[in-house]
């Protein structure tokens, strides 16, 4: 990998306040809580930037209007902003996305994770890579990949 | 001379360097204890152990002179003649010189000096000499930390003790300590070097002098106390206390003032954070022991430095409750604090200081500046702290004298009115809201209460009349009450929780609470503002932050007018508060809803007793008249309000009563009253049902808590009216009742539906009122009584239940008194309870099936039966009576009953007889038995009501009943059987303690897991599955419980994977999920095999239609 950070000063915003969802005290037993957009953020924010201390919320390298869901067609879609335009941690960034989003989601959904538009020098190359199954499937084959996907992830468990 | 060749040994031991530590310990214990018990003199020892203290070998001698001088610590109690202190006090001085053997010396020298007077101490001569050797030949900075602190301790002891005798030293000692201390840096040492300072300046004011700066200089490099490494090995020694000691150090002489305030000011500007709190602190305690003359100079540079923490950068942040607050309470940091009390400390001292303060130009500018901001919201933050901090700086100068607050006054008052647009001429109801004069004005009135008040307490008449503040206060005060109230009605409307209300509020408040004696704030305008708030609170109850405001006020100012009883403000305060408020109750305008109503009367009552006395009075007529209505006319709005009358009673006045203690005329009038009414009012129009039972809850409940609180004697004279009443304005005591025909007596009683209601009602208080006894309580006529509930409870009235289980729970087992006719033992109630539920005492069978079979035609009684048993099941298990036995067993063959080999025939025919599903619904409320037995109720049997309650009831029912339980659901062969005993098994398991059910977690985990996927399968159930699941949590989650689940792992894991599908209930599954969570924790190999099953369960989970399942799904995909 590369020798020293590629972003070695990033700017770190501060984190947004979590939202409570209010739970009025006679829910309905039965009544069906969609899969919505806070949620899939609340799955993803706390995720750990690969090479610094700060979680991708801090970042702001997604954003809670960056997800796109359909809860009736198992869709979903993150786009996500590299904090740098070369930043060779996008792959690793979208990889730690998906294989998150793959753990908390039913598995009739489809994720789709992309680098926002004109954000990142080779835009099209990374989002082929992350939507790649094939690919994808070897990356986690990669023990050194997964360890670092692993560490990542650990904070967003919490 | 066998004593000196013992001796010669002991100090041979102590001397050997190889020797261990204890033992040298011992040894000097052992010489001491010769010497203590005179068996040796001190003489002899010397002489003994000259060799050893004169010895060129200078181990050996600095070993010899440490055991002198350690024997000499031992000694501190027993008294020893002048020659000998002299010689040896000569030889310690002596030998100080000695720096191979110094250790010894210097102990020995801090022994001796440290003497009692009353045993022989050192001259001070001796002690100059001591002085004048150390001075001399100790280098004490090139010493090791042991000795330096020892040498410290000696330095500190002369200072101490013999300050006379080394005073003459002068320039010598002062030079010689700074020497000694220049340049220490161990925690413990400095301690004792700060206190030397202390000392020092405090006894030699006059060679200090010379000296102050050297010794300044050492001190002040110090300040502020910081410790580098903070996990050092000396942690005992904290840094508030070496901080302390430096502070006493640095304010022990005036001496220091030219040094020290500067740098402190100086460390003032740190960046460090807590050097400026340090700094703060010690220029306040400086300032005190400086005195006014040397720091008046210092009083520009003070004011510029508080100024700046507070004022032009504060860092103060918005406290948690602002928004109640009218948005204007702020925390303020640390440093703030301590800026604040040096502001405090330095305006007591000279007045003079104010001044600085009014003049300064950046607090007039900014309070002009406050005038372009129209709305609170258009406040910036900053603008806000500045407003908070001056408010504060205004308080705290105005606080200290009447001088000051004149001047405070004179500085900006005018302002404030100008910024107010006030005039003194006269008072104008247009006012224009500068929400910053507001809020300095509120402050300042309060600076100005306060300081009234403190001044009315320690001198009788004082005179303020000719104080400026008070003319100025004395012209404004009708416009500024005007301007109050017009704030309270302008803006209201606009913004319903807004700043100006609330100071609005607190002006009006502060002003009204001015003592009596200050005449600014004349009558007729304390009057206004009563009049003011009043009809706040009695006109509506829509604008609730201003109502609460108003209520809040209003209850402050009766409090305060409590100090001062018989004024004349106390006099308008009853007149137009308590009277109006009071008279709130009984008023019928819909205006204000009945629970705030109550909430103002309340409060207002809470004040003073005399007026909750009023309070209680009215209620008691409201309530009395709110009966009549519904009895007259049938009014359906009465009921509610009845209802909400008795709960303010019950919830409120009587806790209230309760906790001043005293007057236990109210719940008894109150209980008594309430019998009045029901003997006068022949029948009760109590319909619809609903609503009626919702007045008889709240009357019930209002009795028992009436009840309860009162005493043996009064309780006595309750239950005897309530008797009367009852058996004589009814046919209660007509003998149909007595044969226990109940249902040719249903019959008639449908028939006449009034008398229904109006028994009913007479029983349920009859019940609340036997609830509530105390156990010393005589009960009249008590078998009577019993019959009653018994007849009464076999109709299925449950309140009659409760109270035969309070019977049972408070019956004496045996009397003492002679009138056994009217008063009758537990044995005789057990008697006549089992007679007539026909239950055999001691036979294991339980019930005579003959006789239940008269009562099988109807179902619904039997079931009543249970309900009853399991009632009187609990009275006798809480007081741990054995008869509780008995009841449990007829309660199991209630459970039992479905066809069983070993019962009689008669039963089969039982089953004929009735429908399948009554003896279902039968079962089910003997299972349900169990919760009544085992849970904790609000109804009855509680601490509240007197209940006798053994401790670990709960665990002995458990372990007797758990036993019968098991080998039962093994013999039962009928599945409906088995889920009935389920049940009852779930009940007990889940209301038991968790530590009694994890010892025996081995034998009940397989048990728990049958029962869950038996319950399961009824969606009825799954209020007892959720507590199932949180005892199996339970179990997980304990050392003990994972032992016993690590065997059952396969069978929790299949039962908790089904439960995560339990689509019935949220809880259920989240709690599964979180059981799963816990399971993983279990040993690796016992679960791994599962692994795939729990993920397969989670994935799924992960599709739950409830976002916290999802949740917890992900969490525990996550740990599998």
């Amino acid at each position: 990998m590369v020798s020293g950070l590629i972003n070695a000063n990033p700017v770190v915003y501060e984190k947004k306040e979590r939202r409570t969802r209010s739970s009025p005290g006679d829910v309905d037993e039965y009544a069906v809580e969609q899969i919505d957009q806070l949620e899939i953020f609340d799955h993803i924010r706390d995720i750990k930037d690969p090479e610094h201390p700060y979680s991708l919320e801090e970042l702001k390298v997604i954003t809670e209007d960056a997800v796109e869901v359909d809860d009736n067609r198992s869709y979903v879609r993150v786009t996500f902003t590299p904090t740098v335009e070369h930043c060779s941690m996008a792959t690793v960034i979208g990889l730690c996305l998906r294989v998150k989003l793959m753990r908390s989601l039913p598995p009739r959904y489809k994720v789709d994770i992309r680098v926002a538009p004109g954000t990142h020098a080779t835009e099209a190359a990374v989002n082929k890579q992350l939507n790649d199954k094939e690919r994808v499937a070897a990356a986690l084959e990669n023990p050194n990949l997964v360890d670092m996907v692993d560490e990542c992830l650990a904070p967003s468990y919490e | 001379m066998g004593d000196s060749v013992q001796l010669i040994k002991h100090v041979e031991l102590y001397v050997n360097s190889s020797a261990t530590p204890s033992q040298q310990v011992a040894s000097v214990d052992a010489v001491a204890a010769l010497l203590k018990n005179d068996l040796l003199t001190l003489d002899a020892l010397v002489r003994e152990m000259e060799m050893y203290l004169t010895t060129t070998d200078s181990i050996v001698r600095s070993r010899g002179t440490l055991l002198l001088a350690e024997i000499l610590e031992q000694l501190t109690s027993k008294p020893l003649n002048s020659t000998s202190i002299h010689s040896l006090i000569g030889f310690f001085t002596e030998r100080l010189a000695d720096w191979k053997a110094l250790r010894g010396a210097i102990v020995g020298c801090l022994a001796l000096l440290r003497r009692k007077v009353d045993v022989g101490i050192v001259t001070d001569s001796e002690a100059k000499a001591v002085a004048q050797s150390y001075l001399q030949n100790l280098q004490v900075q090139s010493l090791g930390q042991h000795d330096r602190k020892l040498s410290f301790q000696l330095m500190d002891c002369l200072l101490d003790r013999y300050p006379g005798a080394i005073r003459d030293l002068g320039d010598n000692l002062v030079y010689g300590i700074c020497e000694a201390i220049d340049g220490e840096k161990d925690p413990q040492c400095l301690l004792l070097v700060f206190h030397i300072v202390e000392s020092l300046a405090r006894l030699y004011t006059g060679p200090l002098a010379n000296f102050a700066e050297d010794l300044f200089e050492i001190l002040g490099s110090y300040f502020p106390i910081h410790f580098t490494h903070p996990k050092g090995e000396d942690d005992d020694v904290k840094r508030e206390e070496l901080s302390r000691a430096l502070m006493l150090a640095f304010a022990s002489t005036h001496l220091f003032e030219p040094f020290s305030i500067p740098l402190l000011l100086e460390k003032l500007s740190s960046s460090l954070p807590s050097a400026k709190v340090e700094s703060f602190k010690y220029l306040s305690y400086c300032s005190t022991k400086y005195g006014p003359e040397r720091m008046v100079k210092h009083a520009e540079a003070l004011w510029s430095s508080v100024k700046d923490v507070t004022y032009i950068s504060p860092s103060s942040t918005p406290s948690t409750e602002s928004e109640s607050m009218g948005g204007m309470s702020f925390q303020d940091s640390e440093i703030m604090r301590h800026a604040f009390v040096l502001l405090q400390e330095v305006t007591r001292q000279h007045a003079d200081f104010v001044s600085l303060v009014i003049a300064d130009n950046d607090i007039h500018v900014f309070i002009n500046s406050l005038n372009q901001y129209k709305e609170f919201d258009d406040i910036p933050v900053l603008v806000k702290q500045k407003l908070h901090a001056l408010g504060h700086i205004l308080s705290t100068c105005a606080k200290p004298s009447v001088e000051l607050c004149n001047k405070v006054f004179e500085g900006f008052f005018p302002l404030l009115m100008d910024g107010f647009g006030l005039s003194a001429a006269k008072p104008s109801d247009n006012v224009e809201c500068k929400f910053g004069a507001i809020y300095l004005c509120t402050e300042l009135l309060a600076a100005s209460r306060y300081l009234t008040l403190s001044l009315d307490n320690c001198t009788l008449d004082p005179d303020f009349s000719r104080q400026t503040w008070h003319v100025m206060l004395s012209n404004f005060s009708k416009s500024l009450e005007k301007a109050f109230i017009a704030l309270l009605r302008s803006n209201v409307a606009d913004n319903a929780e807004s700043a100006y209300v609330y100071f609005g509020v607190k002006g009006l408040q502060i002003l009204a609470t001015f003592p009596e004696s200050f005449l600014p704030v004349s009558k007729s305008i304390y009057d206004d503002i009563l009049l003011e708030l009043v009809s706040i609170v009695t006109s509506s109850g829509s604008k609730t932050f201003l109502w609460t405001l108003a209520l809040k006020a209003l209850v402050e100012i009766g409090f305060f007018i409590n100090k001062c009883p018989g004024s004349g403000k106390a006099a308008s305060f009853e007149s137009i508060v308590v009277e109006k408020i009071v008279s709130l109750i009984s008023s019928d305008d819909s205006a204000l809803p009945l629970s705030l109503k109550l909430q103002a009367v309340f409060e207002i009552g809470e004040t003073r007793k005399d007026i909750m006395l009023r309070v209680v009075q009215a209620l008691d007529e409201a309530i009395s008249t709110k009966f009549s209505e519904v009895n007259d006319h049938g009014n359906h709005e009465s009921y509610n309000m009845i209802v909400k009358l008795l709960d303010t009673y019950t919830q409120k006045v009587l806790p209230w009563f309760l906790e001043i203690g005293g007057s236990e005329e109210i719940p008894l009038n109150f209980a008594l009253g309430i019998w009045d009414k029901m003997e006068t009012s022949r029948f009760l129009n109590v319909n619809p049902l609903q609503i009626a039972s919702g007045v008889l809850g709240a009357t019930m409940t209002a009795m028992k808590s009436a009840v309860g609180s009162c005493s043996k004697e009064n309780q006595e004279i309750i239950i005897s009216k309530a008797f009367g009443i009852l058996f004589s304005s009814t046919d209660f005591g007509s003998p149909g009742f007595k044969s226990g025909n109940d249902i040719v007596k249903e019959d008639e009683l449908q028939q006449t539906n009034n008398n229904v209601g109006r028994d009913k009602w007479l029983t349920s208080l009859f019940a609340s009122v036997v609830i509530a006894l105390r156990p010393q309580t005589i009960i009249p006529n008590g078998k009577m009584v019993l019959q009653l509930f018994i007849t009464s409870l076999l109709n299925g009235h449950v309140p009659s239940a409760h109270a035969l289980g309070s019977l049972v729970n408070k019956l004496p087992l045996e009397i003492n008194g002679m009138d056994s006719s009217t008063s009758f033992t537990l044995n005789e109630a057990m008697d006549i309870i089992f007679h007539s539920f026909n239950i055999l005492g001691n036979d294991g069978s339980g019930i005579d099936f003959g006789s239940l079979r008269l009562n099988t035609l109807r179902i619904q009684s039997a079931i009543n039966t249970v309900v009853g048993l399991a009632w009187i099941g609990k009275g006798l298990l809480m007081r741990g009576h054995e008869k509780v036995k008995d009841i449990t067993m007829s309660l199991l063959s209630f459970l039992t009953m479905d066809g069983q080999d070993g019962l009689p025939k008669q039963f089969q025919n039982l089953i004929e007889v009735s429908d399948e599903k009554g003896v279902n619904q039968l079962m089910i409320c003997a299972g349900d038995a169990f919760r009544t037995i085992m849970s904790e109720s609000e109804e009855c049997l509680n601490r509240k009501y007197h209940a006798n309650v053994r401790p670990l009831y709960k665990q002995r029912f458990f372990s007797t009943i758990m036993p019968i339980l098991i080998s039962l659901v093994v013999k039962s062969e009928s599945s409906f059987v088995r889920s009935m005993l389920y049940r009852a098994f779930a009940h007990v398991v889940t209301e038991t303690p968790l530590s009694a059910i994890l010892g025996e977690a081995k034998k009940l985990v397989p048990l728990l897991l049958d029962c869950l996927s038996m319950l399961r399968k009824d969606v009825s159930n799954k209020e007892i599955i959720y507590s199932l699941l949180l005892v199996i949590s339970g179990v997980l989650v304990e050392k003990t419980g994972q032992e016993a689940a690590v065997e059952n792992a396969p069978g929790i894991i299949n039962q908790l994977t089904d439960l995560t599908a339990y689509s019935h209930m949220t809880a259920i599954r989240e709690t599964a999920i979180q059981c799963l969570v816990a399971v993983s924790q279990l040993s690796h190999t016992r679960i791994y095999p599962l692994r795939t099953k729990v993920l397969r369960a989670t994935s799924k989970a992960l599709d739950d239609p409830k976002r916290v399942v999802r949740q917890e799904a992900v969490r525990c995909h996550q740990t599998w």
